[in-house]
């Protein structure tokens, strides 16, 4: 991918991000909104994990739940600001990943898938079972960030929605320009041969497993730092955040979307967090429509959405 | 001791239902390489089929027989319809059209049927049998003989058989079977209609004992996939072993540590197995040819 292709992604994405809102009829979109964008931030480090590495984890989740219970817990126990409980996350959640990673990437397929399986299920016992530190099942508060009030003493009004659908675009748009910047790197090309062939990748010199751990510790950042800022949103936290289904949402938004595609996998997570609203009228439908939703596409459009229509597109357009 | 005893009688009969359902894991990914996350929604299909069916008049035996038919049927079909039109797709794609499809046989039972809990009688009432100071209910002794049942006719169909060995062919080569005539899209076909009806089997057998409703299939798909990995997966043998392993796992934690983690240690000895055996305790050396 040339330079100029990344920067045409990042301006379609800046672009919706900013025209969007004018086509709100009211705030509660706004939530939505950021609730897509922070989606988006977790599924763009599956991108690089699945998508450029090759790696498949089910256990992702666990990571959304370090992040953000640090900005739970970081403020209440340790009386750290909320916005440097998000880095520390980030932190805890990077260095989880360097630790289990080595030995769990040594595994394939669906060995890996297990693994990973547990880890993700280990976190969210703990923040279940654990009532006295974080509240247990029935969740617990987050406290606000406070840059809104910032923002209100300089004189500038805005709501909790502009503020987070504002706050989780730009969160958005970085990640998606670091994952991009990534892609054409020596670290990216290294980390995209393992997709095609560790043995060929291993053979040009490429240390496979420190390639691997590297896609694998970007993406529990990027996981943790989405965690952080769904928590730091709502204001509120269930350890549902770090549980099972979670990590097969973002497993599946990043497919649905188009794994190997930043834009993509955007395009996945708003799909997904937009179905359930779409949904709601029917909700006892949900279920059946989202499963019917991961086998349609899966058969018919296996590269996933956005690579399926600009292949589609391309090829007419010759 | 009493105690050790009880442990190990609730561990057991908790194992053979993770065996089942681990055994169902492995005939599938034998004969197509695929892990199917829908296993443990057979389970739920055949609790809940067998109550309603039961419910709407038909004799228990009956019921039982409708619901394994039936969730033989669905797992066909799943064949049929999700799986071979996506025959060669990458892991990943694979893995998220049987979860897609279990989220879609979860949202379907929870439509047809309901959110409720339900149960049936057990086969042989309810009265517990004291053994050396520990009970057990009779119902698990059904459990524990079914998977025992399942196991061994599993054993002679795959070794004395014909058709089960045309099932071992096309797991190991796919295109020498097929090139010694194997029908091997029938081989599929089979073992998905033979992995649901012992799917099935399982929710037919353990509903007195833990209940049956529309979500119970993921924990237990979840169990066992840990248990088919734990005893190496495409492994019968590794299937009954690993299910038996973490049921009694599970039991002595919830026994001699904490109920609130015992599924927690079960998923830490799978790391720990993982970490130091990559493929499994009864599970192949795997070299790569380049």
């Amino acid at each position: 991918m040339e330079a100029r292709r990344k920067w045409i992604q990042l301006a379609v994405l800046a672009a919706l991000i900013a025209v969007l809102p004018f086509f709100f009829p009211s705030g509660y979109y706004y939530r939505v909104g950021a609730l897509i964008f922070v989606n988006g931030l977790s599924v763009i480090g599956l991108v690089i994990l699945i998508g450029y590495a090759g790696q498949i984890s089910l256990g992702h989740a666990g990571f959304a739940g370090i992040g953000a219970y640090a900005c739970a817990l970081g403020p209440q126990h340790l009386g750290l600001h909320p916005g440097l409980a998000l880095i520390l996350g980030a932190v805890i959640s990077g260095l989880l990943a360097l630790l289990i990673g080595r030995p769990i990437l040594r595994l394939k397929g669906y060995y890996l898938a297990v693994a990973t399986l547990g880890f993700g299920i280990l976190v969210s016992m703990l923040l279940t079972n654990e009532r006295a530190l974080t509240g247990g099942p029935d969740g617990i508060s987050v406290e606000d960030l406070g840059l809104r009030a910032l923002l209100r003493d300089l004189g500038w009004r805005i709501s909790g929605g502009e503020f987070w659908y504002g706050a989780s675009g730009i969160a958005l748009l970085v990640g998606a320009w670091l994952a991009l910047n990534l892609f054409d790197s020596p670290t990216g090309r290294a980390m995209r041969s393992l997709h095609g062939s560790e043995v060929a990748a291993s053979t040009v010199g490429i240390d496979v497993a420190r390639q691997k751990l590297r896609a694998f510790v970007i993406s529990a950042v990027y996981a943790s730092v989405a965690g952080s800022l769904l928590a730091l949103q709502n204001g509120f936290i269930t350890p549902d955040v770090a549980g099972f289904m979670h990590s097969i949402e973002m497993v599946t938004m990043a497919v649905l979307g188009g794994v190997g595609s930043v834009l993509g996998a955007t395009l996945g997570a708003a799909i997904l967090t937009l179905l359930p609203q779409v949904l709601t009228v029917f909700a006892e439908y949900e279920q059946l429509v989202l499963g019917a939703v991961m086998i349609l596409v899966m058969i018919f459009l296996p590269q996933g959405l956005l690579p399926s229509i600009a292949r589609r597109l391309r090829g007419r357009g010759e | 001791m009493d105690a050790l005893l009880q442990f190990i009688f609730s561990g057991v009969t908790v194992g053979a239902v993770y065996a089942l359902v681990a055994l169902g894991f492995t005939i599938i990914y034998n004969a197509s390489d695929v892990v199917n996350f829908a296993q443990g929604e057979f389970v739920m299909l055949g609790g809940m089929i067998t109550v309603f069916a039961h419910q709407a008049g038909l004799p228990l035996p009956l019921a039982a027989l409708l619901a394994i038919l039936a969730t033989a049927a669905i797992g066909v079909a799943l064949n049929k319809l999700a799986i071979e039109p996506a025959r060669g797709a990458p892991v990943v794609s694979l893995i998220i059209i049987t979860i897609g499809a279990s989220i879609l046989i979860r949202g379907a039972a929870q439509l047809i049927f309901d959110k409720q809990l339900h149960r049936f009688p057990a086969f042989s009432g309810d009265d517990p049998i004291r053994v050396m100071g520990a009970t057990i209910l009779p119902q698990s002794l059904w459990v524990i003989g079914g998977a025992l049942v399942v196991f061994f006719g599993l054993w002679l169909f795959f070794t004395r058989t014909l058709t089960g060995k045309a099932v071992l062919a096309t797991a190991n080569n796919r295109v020498a079977a097929q090139l010694v005539g194997i029908n091997t899209s029938w081989v599929m076909t089979l073992s998905f209609g033979l992995s649901a009806a012992i799917g099935a089997l399982a929710g037919v057998l353990v509903t007195p004992i833990t209940l049956v409703a529309y979500d119970v299939g993921v924990g237990l798909a979840l169990k066992g996939f840990a248990a088919a990995m734990l005893g190496g997966m495409g492994n019968p043998k590794g299937a009954l072993v690993g299910g038996l392993a973490l049921g009694l796992l599970e039991a002595m934690t919830a026994g001699y540590l904490s109920s609130q983690y015992k599924d927690a240690v079960a998923f830490i000895v799978i790391l720990a197995v993982l970490f130091v055996m990559p493929q499994g305790i009864f599970g192949k050396k795997s070299t790569e040819r380049v």
